[in-house]
Order: C-alpha cells, then structure tokens, then sequence
C-alpha cells in the first residue's frame, strides 16, 4: 500500500486479510474463557406437539456434564422480540429441530455424548408441512418482508391480459434453500459482575445487544456482545438465533463461560431458510415485446412461530413497464421451521421466475432477450411512479452483451452440439433496492496525526474494515493506514445490521459524517492538539429519516453459457459474465470478491441447491454438507464481474449502492434460460438437476 | 452418536476414568506438545479447544467441508476425521505454522493478493489444503481430471492447470464463492 491518500475505489487490500491467512483472526467459538462449559442442544425429534416428559438422569450421570436445562430448570424470559427466542419456555413442539433441552458439560465429548442421553417423551398433534400452490391454509398478509405491501395492483392486469396478442403464463416452483455459512452459530457467553458479554457470530452486534436486553429482562448497559470476525451469514444471523439467547441463559444459570456451537446439522431448523415459492407469472405484451399486463403472485409458507412472507413479487414492481400490473403474495403457517433472511430475500426468487418468464416472452415473439427487455425500459418505477435516482440496467445489458459476444449468438434451441455437449446461452436482469440505516460513528484525531474511527459495523466478509477506513481516510486526505477502525462491539457508536446491501452505505455515511466534522473541527484549530485529542460523534437518524422522492436500486445483467451432457443430464457452466450498475464502487478489490461470491451462490441456486422438506418426518431432507450441495470449486469455472460507474447525487455522501446481494439475483434465471437455449427444454423447478433434465435429451 | 461415557476436561480436576483418557504427546508446528485427552477428541477438537490453535475451522464436524482440513506429515488430512490419540507421532501443521516468522508462506501472500478470502472461515483449510495439493501434484498424484497415462505409475510431476487445480481443491467448500480467486492464487504459486 502507498503512503499517499488513495483515490475512491481504489483496490486496498482487506484490513484483516493477514489475520485471516495466518489463521489468527478469531471467530465467536474461539474465546474459550478458563473454566468455560460447552453447550449441546437437544433438538425435538417430531415435528409438532408437546414434550410430556424430559427424562435427564442418564445424561446427568454422564461423566462431565453438569446440567441440562429444559424448560423446567431454565431462567425465564421476558417476552424476547422474535419468538423463535423463546427458547425452553414452555412445552410446544412447533416443528423438528425445536430445541428442547440443553446439555452443559466440561468438554465438547461429553456435552454431544450427555445430550444423546437425555430421553424426551412426547405427545404428538399431527403435523402439516407440505406448501402446495392451494394449500387451504393461504391468506394475504398485511405486508412481505421488507415492510413491502402484498398487494399492489394498476390498471386491469386481469383483463389486459386477456386482450393481449402475445400471453405467457408460467408457474415457477422453488423449493426451500440453506444459507450454511461456513461458520456454524455461535456464542460464547459469561458474566462477570453483573455484565455479559457475549462473542456472538452475527450480523450486528447492537441489535443482539437490543434484543438480549429485552429478553433477559438487563439493561442494555449490562451487555456487551462481539463480533469481530464472522464466518459468513448471507442473512441467516442478520438478527440473533436461540444460540445466543441458550448461551446467555445458561452462563447465567450455571455461573460459568459457555460456549454454544450449532453442529452443521442443527442448523437447517433453527437459523433460517430461504421459504418455498410457488410464483405464477402471466405477462401480456403485443407482437412487438411490449409489455401491457404483469402479473407476479407468489404463494409462500411461514412457520407458526413467526410471520416471515418472502417478497419474491416485489422486484416486479421495479423493472419493466406495462399500464396494467397486479404483484400478490399470500403464505399458509405450517409446522416448519422458521424462514427468514437469505442473500437477496425476493429478489433472489422472485427474478429467477421473472426473467424466466420474460425469455419465455422474447422465444415466443423470436425477439432477441436482450432486446426484449430493452423495449420495456420503463420511464419511471413502475410501480410508485417515483423517477429513478439513477438505472442503468440497459446500459448492463448493452455492456454485458458486447463484453460476452451475445451478439453472435443464433437463437435457436438445441441447435450446438460438441460431442456429448448440447452449447446454449442465457441472459437475465437483475435488481436490488437500496437501503440504508441509521447509523452512529466516532472520528478521533490523536495528537501524534492518526486517526481512529468507532462504529458498530461488522464484516461478514464484504471488507467492511477496509472501505470504512478508505471512506474516512478520504474525507480526513489521509492515507487509509494513519486510520485505525474499530468495529464489531456492541460498546462502539451504534451500527446497523450487515444485511440488505445496507452496510457500507449505513456505517459509511456515519463515518462520513463524523470525518466531516472532525475535519472542520480540526480546520478551525492552531497549534497541537491537547493530548487526549479531538473526538467528534455523528449520527445519520436525520438523514435516513427522510424518504427519498427517487426510486433508489441497483441494477445489473448476467451472461451464461453451459454446456449440458447428453447422456448424464449434467449441467456444466462454462462461463459466467455480470455487469452491474451499482453507483460508485468504493473498493474495487473487495467489491469484485462480493460480486462474484453473489453470482457463485446463484450458480449453486441454479444447478445443486435445495432443501426438500420431508412430509412425513416434516423436516428437510438435505441437513448437511454433503447432502445440501453448495457449489464446489470444480463447479465454478472462471466468473467476471464487470461494473458501470454511475455518478447518482441521490444516494448517499459516497455515492454508493449496495453490492453484496444484487450478485445472486438473476443469476439462476441466466442459467436455466442458457439450459433452455442448449436444450430446448424449459424446467420451470430448481435445481437443475441431472434427473429433471434427462427426460428431455435426446 | 457416540454414548462411551466420557470424562470431563483434565483441568477440570476429577479423577478420570481408567481407558477413556490418555496423555500423549502430539507434534504440532514442529513442536512436541503433551496432552491428556478424552479418546474421543478430535485433532481438530485438541487443537482448537485444549492447544489454543483456532486456526483450523470446524464448519461440519463431519469430514465434508474441508474447514478443519490440516497436514499429517505433509499430507492433507480432515482433522474432524482424525483422533488425536491415534496421532502420536505424527506430524501435524496447522495454518499457524505455515509462515516463516514475519514472512508469509507463498500460498498465503497469494490468498491475500488476490483477495481468495471473504469471511475467511474456509481459508485456512483451503490454505492447507492448497498446501497439501502441491505436495500431491510434485509427487505426480493423479486427479479425477489428470488426462490417463499409459502405466499406472507417476510420470513425474502433474501439471496443474485451472482445472486440475478445481478439481484437486474441491473438498474444501467457501460458501463466500471465493474459488475463481482461489484458483488464480494457486495458479500464482504452482510450478
Ligand atoms: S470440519 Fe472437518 S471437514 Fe468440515
Ligand atoms: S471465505 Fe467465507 S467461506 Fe470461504
């Protein structure tokens, strides 16, 4: 790194990179404070009713083990903010994996050994975990994830698309995904003179904090929690999950550290899922591609726990034009376990049915997709008639189509064979909205010429250390190595969640603003500097308080090619280009990694992913790794990533959109529209397995 | 699940029982370390929870990650898999041992480099792997990809281009999506 100031954007090198190579940064399960327990949940072994009776003197004679905790023994909760925190409360059963009893031990052997002898009795009600597209439970809800409407509709979508020349009507079937970051949840917990501090493995240490103060019934001044690397969460600990809730409560019930681990296969049940969809589109255009009705209605499901409805209709409110639209989710509350957050939550799912839907549309009309999406720029967002801050999406797919060669491309299906491989490729767009959150921050000028900023930021992966540490440093014109960053405690100025692609744009305009001040403070000043130095706070409740009159969202554009066996129905991608239009990149290095990670994980949505859940045992098949397939490298091949700097003066002091999603959104799409092209066979299910493929080939 | 009754911790100060611990020595990082140890532990387990190493990960448990994945005489190994006990006289790298002092091994600087790492939780085990992989294709180990060669025996060195080295490096998962980075990096290192 030089010693100058850096320009924006420029590809500084991961603050924490070093730690992370040599093996030195440290992760929620890896304080192991002297005397410390080691927590092992018991988890409910049917999917719904009641425990009648928890039978622990097996586990209690185990060697090691100290207690159990179940329901009868555990502290009690007030009433925490996200029931499915209401851990060890009560008796219910809401769906397998539930956790019913908690074994604390002296070793890991003897926890995992203690909770395969606690015996639970249960009584069960019979149990309904199966989403079908008329499930009789379905009903609207008052809002989708995000705060978003579930019912938007303009115009007669019903009967423009009666009228229309050109219809296509598809449903779209996506089964339930896993987030599995690499790093299991985690907690390590202890208490020491009325304060807990907790290493927890999440995505936002104050709102744990918040969230642990209300259900311990502590001040929030009490707590502090940590997290000051975090293995990954793609929005599985976007809020706190029971691990951290069973921590706390056990440190305080035995006196002791505790550390909590979710094993691998626990987690499936407890931290989340991305929901199954069923996504029926119509789409009415004329003979020309332009569009006159869309129509997106999701049917999803919850658990009974908690009201999670994935937005998966929403990003059809943003991207294309037509008079006339109605975009509808209802959900059914089965006996599952709770969805929540994954990468992209209704983007992700709800443009893999859109952008299918709207190559289905340019086959039909034997328009070229990319132009097909060309002639349904909209003016305006559709939905809200707001102008856009900024959309560059056909510049994405101009940009993307010349950088790939789609131009070459002869549109025709099934029509390149290279020996057993059937050659296609696809396209799709792709969308995600700006968000932004009130954020706090310190900016310290010592007497010695460095600087130190504190922000309650956490860096899940995404460089949040690095580019906070640019966005001060060139604010203060100094080099990003004279700022030191302090992130990842709940002490520090309160941060908001790394979730949403809101991150950077969040802490980074508290940082910005508290640089600013620091600035002019210092501006304003002669001689040294006293030697406690100059500290000024900000915070952005004002600015993310107002509403922007502009429709705020990234855009962007994928280009697939895979090639598809003929006589296995393996689906191999060969190449992978993204083009995005997401305001100013504000690290090149790191935003290229986020980018490409994103367009991974959508390759993994595409070919091998998916969680079934199992009617009779109500829970999902696929728990671990070597049954839920993530992508591996030999699945991969070489991706780039490419980007539109955009100059949007209504976004925020850096100029920034969110990156850390959009890379997944579309990506599924491109790639089943590629197998299409290669095969002539439209699937309209996820993942595109070998199975589903082989009736279809030659 | 595993029910041998266990004992607890040895710091824990109870009397353990007869054949479900013993004490050992292990050599790590080319230092020999001695260790009572429930027989169930782990490699993994003994280096994160009683030797103080947290560098190699546990992402699984299970063997299907690679997170965890260390050398054994300078062979790549999952240590989730591996029981300490059985381990006595082997010798055991863990990614705390791969730099020289101040320097960093040349797969770590290339990691670093080329930004092969997002959260990081997958990297010492890709590290060590990629380690481990070198050490494989210089001994001429063939891969799943490696073209067939008319014996059986190694005709020197495997070449490794990108798709050998995807091949090879696919028992350790990064859910951040950090493999076309990772395979640049190992290009950067290998012969
Ligand atoms: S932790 Fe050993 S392979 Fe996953
Ligand atoms: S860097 Fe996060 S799992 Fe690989």
């Amino acid at each position: 790194m030089s010693q100058a100031p850096q320009p924006p954007g420029a590809p500084v090198v991961r603050r924490e990179g070093r730690e992370k190579v040599t093996g030195t940064a440290r992760y929620a399960a890896e304080h192991a404070p002297p005397g410390c327990l080691y927590g092992w949940i018991v988890p409910a072994t049917v999917p719904g009713g009641v425990v009648t009776a928890t039978r622990t003197a097996d586990a209690l004679a185990v060697p090691g083990v100290h207690t159990v905790l179940t329901p009868d023994n555990a502290p009690r909760l007030e009433d925490p903010d996200d029931p499915i925190l209401s851990v060890l409360q009560d008796d219910r059963v809401p769906h397998r994996g539930w956790p019913v009893a908690l074994v604390l031990a002296e070793s890991l052997e003897a926890a995992r050994a203690g909770a395969a002898a606690v015996r639970v009795e249960y009584r069960t009600t019979g149990h309904d975990v199966v989403l079908t597209g008329d499930h009789p439970g379905l009903y609207t809800p008052e809002q989708a994830n995000g705060g978003h409407p579930a019912v938007r509709e303009r115009g007669d979508a019903e009967a423009a698309f009666a009228s229309a020349p050109v219809r296509i009507d598809a449903t779209y079937t996506l089964g339930g995904l896993h987030n599995h970051p690499m790093e299991p949840h985690a907690s390590t917990a202890r208490w020491a003179d009325g304060h807990l501090t907790v290493h927890d493995s999440s995505q936002g240490s104050t709102t744990v904090r918040d969230s642990l103060a209300r259900a311990l019934g502590i001040d929030k001044d009490h707590i502090t929690v940590i997290s000051e690397h975090v293995g990954g969460g793609f929005g599985s600990k976007g809020t706190p999950r029971p691990q951290v809730v069973l921590a706390s409560m056990a440190a305080r019930h035995t006196g002791r550290p505790v550390q909590l681990s979710l094993p691998r296969r626990y987690m499936a049940a407890v931290v989340g899922h991305r929901a199954p969809t069923v996504q029926r589109v119509r789409l009415g255009a004329d003979r020309e591609g332009v569009l006159a009705s869309v129509s997106h209605e999701i049917v999803t499901h919850t658990s009974t726990v908690a009201e999670f409805v994935e937005q998966a209709a929403v990003p059809a409110r943003v991207m294309y034009a037509s008079p006339h639209s109605r975009t509808a989710h209802r959900v059914t509350a089965l006996d599952v376990p709770t969805p929540s957050w994954m990468r992209a939550p209704g983007e992700a799912s709800g443009m893999y049915a859109l952008e299918s839907a709207m190559d289905e549309l340019a086959c039909a009309l034997g328009i070229d997709p990319v132009e097909l999406r060309l002639r349904n720029e909209p003016a305006a967002e559709p939905d809200s008639g707001r102008p856009f801050s900024s959309r560059n999406l056909a510049a994405c797919l101009n940009d993307g189509a010349r950088r790939f060669g789609w131009h070459e491309r002869d549109p025709g299906p099934a029509a390149r064979q290279e020996g057993p491989w059937l050659l296609g490729t696809g396209v799709a767009s792709a969308t995600y909205p700006v968000l932004v959150s009130k954020s706090a921050a310190s900016a310290h000028a010592a007497p010695d010429g460095s600087y130190r900023i504190g922000v309650n930021a956490t860096d899940i992966g995404t460089g949040a250390r690095t580019v906070l540490a640019q966005i001060a440093a060139s604010v203060l014109g100094t080099p990003p190595e004279n700022v030191r960053i302090d992130i990842g405690n709940s002490d520090l100025p309160a941060g908001s969640v790394a979730g949403g692609s809101s991150g950077t744009a969040s802490w980074g305009s508290a940082v910005h603003k508290a640089a600013t001040g620091l600035a002019g403070r210092l501006a304003g000043r002669t001689g040294p500097l006293p030697p406690e130095g100059v500290t000024v706070t900000a915070d952005t409740a004002r600015e993310t308080g107002e509403e922007s009159p502009y429709a705020r969202h990234a855009f962007g554009a994928h280009f697939v090619e895979v090639a598809v066996d003929s006589l296995t129905g393996e689906v191999r991608v060969r190449r992978m280009l993204g083009v995005f239009a997401a305001g100013h990149i504000l690290n090149s290095r790191t935003a290229r990694s986020q980018f490409i990670g994103g367009m991974v994980m959508g390759l993994g949505m595409a070919l091998t992913e998916g969680s079934t859940m199992d009617p009779v045992f109500g829970d999902f098949t696929e728990n671990d790794l070597a049954s839920y397939h993530v992508p591996s490298c030999a699945d991969v091949p070489d991706i780039q990533a490419h980007w539109i700097d955009e100059d949007d003066p209504h976004l925020n002091p850096m100029g920034s959109k969110g990156i850390g999603e959009i890379g997944i959104v579309g990506t599924a799409a491109a790639i089943g529209n590629a197998v299409r092209h290669a095969t002539g066979a439209r699937l309209r299910t996820l993942p595109l397995t070998p199975d589903k493929l082989l009736p279809y080939l030659p | 699940m595993d029910p041998t009754p266990g004992n607890d911790d040895a710091d824990a100060a109870q009397v353990p029982l007869p054949g479900t611990r013993s004490t050992f020595s292990l050599d790590i990082n080319g230092t020999a370390r001695t260790v009572t140890l429930d027989h169930r532990t782990t490699v993994l387990d003994a280096l994160r929870e009683h030797l103080g190493l947290t560098g190699a990960k546990k992402g699984c448990d299970h063997g299907q990650c690679g997170a965890c994945t260390v050398l054994v005489d300078g062979r790549r190994a999952n240590s989730c898999l591996l029981f300490a006990v059985a381990q006595e006289g082997a010798r055991i790298t863990t990614v705390e041992g791969l730099a020289d002092g101040d320097r960093l091994h040349p797969v770590q600087a290339a990691f670093l480099e080329r930004d092969a790492l997002q959260c990081g939780y997958c990297t010492p085990g890709q590290i060590c792997s990629a380690v481990g992989m070198l050490g494989e294709a210089a001994d001429g180990f063939p891969s799943h990809v490696t073209p067939p060669t008319a014996t059986t025996v190694p005709e020197g060195p495997a070449a490794l281009g990108a798709e050998e080295i995807r091949e090879r490096m696919s028992g350790n998962l990064c859910r951040c999506g950090a493999y076309p980075h990772i395979v640049r990096a190992i290009e950067d290192v290998a012969p």
